[in-house]
């Protein structure tokens, strides 16, 4: 949907906040003019700017899935000026938000595939769009199976999905923690994501693999992936490089002639492979 | 549609005065102290004369260093967001440099290349560029290793070019150019065959940028050579804030009690906090990664995705360097390697 001042954020009311782990919440947002909301469309991957006025915007991707009208969702630790401000608004205050930006996971052509999202820590949000989206259109798609890990039990976020996750005969879920991250009534597993993956070996089969996690975690779990047998075409990733404006023109989140904002955040392995590491 | 003309340089008060009565805001350079920078004039005497370049180009006139992109007031729990109308007054520049009046179809690449720009365009579009050739460079100069030239017409309306102490020649470029020179038809008299060659200042090639565009790519992993070309690089952005194409912005809120501003203010990527993730995360966590993105952005992405270099070879960001990094003298090393 395009608007004549990019720059102008809807008006959005906080209908909703949870607490999802120490230092991470998540906005559930209505659009304060119904009509706009009605309006606004999105797909799976994009995201936008979201703003406290005075403080100024930062970049999340929205966590709901576009199968859900009325509301987007967001999820973000507070780690700076805005987000400290943002993690201090209550339900029914407003912020703004401007988007959505940026291309899309194609989870129409991954129909009547199997789906394998492995995901880190904060990295979940992009991959929960991902997955309810999926979940909403069940019986268009094969197998589920998602490998979530966090540093510590209590850094797990969207627990109460994770545990309707779990209790799903159409999903194959296993949540994990780094060693030394479990608490004595874990009933998870224990080690790090790519380490997870081995044990768990998914075939990979006409099936697409969607990560998402921090730099470390995606760098150890792409040999993993390769040695299942995935191929770098096969393989999802969003970046998450830092942008201001949202519509290619800022500068900051390009790596080499692309921007992450407009070329991205998507990208497939063999696509990452063939541009410069700055992301 | 270029036509030449002769305009005699004791014309130039008719003219201007014309140009302001047509309610044009008139802008040239002027000389401050050691600088010499656009300012509001309104009459050629207060036009600086004898300077190689401006110290800052003219790109504020369509990019400002900061710029409001929305204005808002706190009502209780609420806020009322006021969106700025882009003013955009009518503008006449005169005596820009040709590598200047070049810059500005770059910043017009990079603001439109995908949507609209409410706040660029508008500016771009009620300016005009009276251009002034080059008769002297200096050692910093190198528009002609980045296809410009001295005497070169792109970007301006009309180019003027000193042929002696009394007359310049006026080449009308565009319909633009046309409707200024209609403004005082009978200042600008039919030129015959004259050549601006001889006038112009020799600027000899130091690479072919265009060339070097398609190589560029093959040293991004060529570490050693951005670390040697780098080392004595502060960070300190001078480079990108006198640049007349760069154009990476920031977005920044300034706030008091009752309300505040959004702002779009220059950046620069020789910043460290320009890529720095909230996780602490750095994808160009050196100065050296930092300075090979400045080059590549100019010499190597912009040219494969908008098309045109990123550069136009004015010299400032090396006459503003604190520590004496050449850009020219940089680019044609690589031009050299990667040959």
């Amino acid at each position: 949907m395009s608007r004549p001042n990019p720059y102008v954020p809807y008006r959005m009311r906080i209908a909703k906040v949870t607490e999802e782990a120490p230092g991470v919440k998540t906005f559930r947002l209505e659009f304060a003019d119904p009509e706009q909301g009605q309006n606004f469309t999105f797909k799976a991957g994009q995201f936008g700017e979201y703003s406290v006025y005075g403080e100024g915007e930062c970049t999340f991707c929205i966590a709901s899935p576009p199968t859900r009208r009325g509301y987007i969702e967001c999820t973000f630790r507070q780690a700076g000026r805005v987000t400290s401000a943002l993690a201090d608004r209550d339900e029914g205050d407003l912020i703004g938000f401007r988007g959505p930006y940026g291309n899309t996971f194609p989870i129409e052509q991954w129909e009547g595939k199997k789906l394998l999202f492995i995901a880190g820590g904060i990295a979940l949000p992009p991959m929960r769009c991902v997955i309810w989206n999926v979940l909403d259109l069940r019986d268009r798609y094969g197998d589920v199976t998602i490998i979530y890990g966090a540093r510590t039990v209590a850094d797990l976020v969207y627990k109460h999905e994770l545990a309707e996750w779990g209790t799903r005969s159409d999903v194959r879920l296993y949540v994990t923690v780094d060693p030394g991250g479990e608490t004595p009534d874990w009933k998870g597993r224990v080690g790090f994501v790519p380490t997870i993956l081995e044990q768990v070996a998914p075939s990979a089969e006409n099936t697409i693999a969607i990560v998402c996690g921090p730099p470390i975690m995606i760098k150890l779990t792409m040999p993993v992936l390769g040695k299942l047998g995935f191929s770098p075409e096969l393989i999802y990733t969003t970046l998450e490089n830092r942008m201001k404006c949202g519509v290619g023109k800022c500068g900051r989140c390009n790596v080499g002639k692309y921007f992450v904002c407009k070329d991205g955040p998507v990208f497939t392995l063999a696509q990452l492979n063939q541009l410069p590491p700055e992301y | 549609m270029t036509e030449s003309a002769i305009l005699q340089k004791r014309s130039l008060a008719e003219l201007f005065s014309r140009l302001i009565a047509a309610g044009h805001r008139l802008l040239a350079p002027v000389r401050r102290d050691q600088q010499v920078g656009f300012e509001p004039v309104s009459s050629p005497q207060e036009v600086a004369t004898d300077w190689v370049q401006t110290t800052r180009p003219a790109k504020s006139v369509v990019f400002p260093r900061y710029e409001e992109i929305l204005r808002y007031r706190f009502a209780g729990k609420d806020v009322e967001v006021e969106e700025p109308r882009p003013s955009a007054p009518s503008t006449v520049l005169f005596g820009v440099r040709p590598c200047d009046a070049a810059s500005f179809a770059v910043l017009k690449a990079v603001f439109t290349w995908d949507s609209p720009d409410v706040y660029f365009e508008p500016k771009l579009a009620a300016t005009t560029i009276i251009g002034l050739s080059c008769t002297k460079a200096d050692p910093y100069c190198f528009c002609t290793s980045v296809g410009g030239g001295p005497g070169d017409t792109r970007g301006s309306d009309i180019l003027l070019t000193p042929l002696d102490d009394e007359r310049y020649l006026a080449e009308i470029l565009t319909e633009r150019g046309r409707m200024i020179a209609e403004l005082a038809p009978g200042l600008f008299t039919p030129a015959d065959a004259v050549s601006k060659e001889r006038v112009l200042a020799q600027v000899p090639a130091r690479f072919n940028g265009q060339d070097l565009a398609a190589r560029l790519g093959r040293l991004f992993d060529r570490t050693e050579i951005w670390l040697e070309q780098s080392l004595r690089c502060l960070g300190c952005g001078a480079c990108a804030f006198v640049c007349p194409t760069c154009s990476c912005f920031d977005i920044q809120d300034e706030r008091d009690r009752q309300g505040g501003l959004r702002l779009r203010c220059w950046d620069s990527c020789g910043f460290s906090l320009f890529t720095l993730h909230a996780s602490g995360h750095n994808p160009r966590s050196v100065q050296s990664e930092r300075w090979r993105q400045r080059v590549m952005h100019k010499f190597s992405y912009q040219p494969e995705r908008l098309g045109l270099l990123g550069c136009v070879g004015c010299g400032r960001c090396s006459r503003a360097c604190p520590v004496d990094m050449n850009l020219a003298e940089h680019v044609q090393s690589l031009a050299e390697i990667s040959g």
